[in-house]
This record gives C-alpha cells, structure tokens and sequence, in this order.
C-alpha cells in the first residue's frame, strides 16, 4: 500500500494548473449569470413600481431560510476539505454527505416554493400571469429562469460532490491529492455567491 | 515530493471557518430586517452592499482566494472588471437613448 502512494505521489500533477482551469471555468459561469443580472437591471429600472409588487407574492421566509441552507452547506463543504487535508478521512466524508444534505433540503424548499406559485397559476404563459401588467410578467420570467437556472446549478453541483464522494471513499482523492474535491467546493461555493445575489434581488423587495 | 501545495502552509482552521459562517448568517440577517424597514430607495444599494460583503468572505475565505497565487487575483480582478464595464455600457446607452 505505501508503495502504491508513493507511486501516486509521483506522478506528474499541477494542483495549481487544476485549480486556474475551475476558476476559468467559474468566470465563464459569472458572465452567464451577468448576463440575467442586467436584463433584470433594466428591467426593473424600466417598471420600478411593478417589480415591487410582483416580489411582493415571493415568501420571503423560505428565501431566508433557503439563504441559510446554501451558506451552511458551504461551510460544511469547506470544513470537508479542511478536514481532508488533516488526515481526517471520516469527518471529511460525514461533512461532504452534510452538504449533499442541505443541497436536497435547498431543492426541497425550491419544489414547495415553485408548487405554490404555480399553484396559484404564475408560471410562464399562464393565463392569470398574462392579464398582469408587462413589469409583472417579466419579474416573474426573470424569476423563473435565474432562479431554475441556478437550481439546475444546485443539482449539477449535487452530482459533482457525490461523485468526488465516492472518490474520496474508495481513497482516489486522499489526504495529498484532494484538488477535485477542491475544485467541487468551488463550484458549490459559486452556486452559493449567486444565491447571495438572488436573495436579496427577487425576495427582499418591498 | 517535489509538487507546489502553495496554500498547504495556509491550513484555515476550523474555528475561522465557522467565524466566517457566523458572520454571514448574521448578515442575511441584518439585510432581512433592513428590508422590512421602509428605506425607500436606499433599500437595493444596502442589500447590494451586505450582498458584495458576504461573497468578499466566500470568495477570500472559503474559496481561499486570499491564500492563492496572485495570479488568481488577477484573474478575477480581470472578470469582475469585464463585468463592471458590460453594466456601465449598457445603462449608458440605455439613459441617454
């Protein structure tokens, strides 16, 4: 077994060169979501009043709440390397299958949430949503795609850290080599800093 | 072993993590509460600020930008840059049309 790590330990690796390809990668993500975040700039400069009534439907309370699963979950992702680094295989382990946790607790809530509002017969092209003022019916076509779009990121985000999960168990990603658990904490810390955006942008206006 | 572990000398503790996560759970809450209070048009430039402090403490300390080379501050310096000058181009035009 040592001498299988020591093999491992000498094979040609860049963490440094993996690292700079995510964040890349990252950036290319944040001009996507730029992108949302100025139409609905324009927008809501355009129908200032309107957007304030149409947030006024979203339940502030699960948004919080929600706020508050994602900053956990990219705490206990954090704390997941952290203690990998340590040596700390099983807290790594129990911290990462945390995060998977509070990742489908966000989808939950985003499935309640979503029912509800369809529920009341506001989703995209319903008739109820099409006899409400054009402001009104953007905010909602903005809510729905941003925050789908970032809910398709969550899920992507579940299968990238359950994937580096099984690595880590069968020992692949270890105490000298963890740039893709790395990596996958990037990307679900990335799907966190958009939320910190969405939260206040769609649920806090009043 | 040869390899750069760059930021392996950089091991953030536990006890910082969770102050980070303390911090950003009270700041939620106090845009939460700022929110309820009628601030007119301060209210979006408030929650936009808490909001850019809050990812200064993912990006710096959970995403360890802090602790990386500084051509990774470039990086992102290059990108939040390309996004600045997107915005301020398009409500240019968009105000003066």
């Amino acid at each position: 077994m040592s001498n299988h790590s020591a093999q491992i330990a000498h094979k040609h690796r860049d963490d440094v060169g993996s690292r700079m390809g995510m964040w890349l990668f990252l950036f290319t993500e944040l001009l996507l979501f730029g992108g949302l975040f100025l139409i609905y700039a324009v927008y809501r400069h355009e129908y200032i009043a309107q957007f304030r009534v149409a947030a006024m439907e979203l339940n502030t309370t699960i948004g919080a709440l929600n706020t508050i699963i994602l900053l956990t979950s990219s705490l206990t992702v954090a704390l997941s390397i952290a203690a990998l680094q340590k040596g700390n295989k099983i807290l790594s382990i129990l911290l990462l299958i945390m995060t998977n946790i509070l990742a489908f607790a966000f989808m939950i809530n985003k499935y309640f949430e979503w029912s509800a509002k369809i529920h009341h017969g506001i989703y995209p092209g319903s008739e109820h949503l099409l006899n409400l003022p054009n402001g009104q019916i953007l905010f909602y076509g903005l809510y729905y795609i941003m925050t789908g779009l970032h809910g398709l990121h969550v899920i992507i985000g579940l299968v990238f850290l359950t994937t580096v999960l099984a690595f880590i168990i069968t020992g692949s990603v270890n105490k000298n080599n963890y740039v893709k658990l790395e990596n996958a904490g990037l990307y679900w810390h990335l799907v966190d800093l958009i939320w910190i955006f969405l939260f206040p942008l769609f649920y806090l206006i009043q | 072993m040869q390899e750069k572990h760059s930021h392996e000398n950089h091991n953030i503790s536990y006890s910082k993590y969770l102050l980070v996560w303390v911090s950003l759970i009270a700041f939620t809450s106090i845009t939460v509460t700022i929110a309820g209070i009628n601030l007119g048009d301060y209210t979006l430039g408030i929650a936009l600020t808490i909001a850019a402090i809050k990812s200064a403490l993912v990006i710096n300390i959970f995403m360890h930008i802090k602790f990386e080379d500084p051509v990774f501050k470039v990086f992102l310096s290059i990108s939040g840059f390309t996004l600045i000058v997107i915005f301020t181009l398009t409500f240019f035009d968009y105000f003066y049309r």
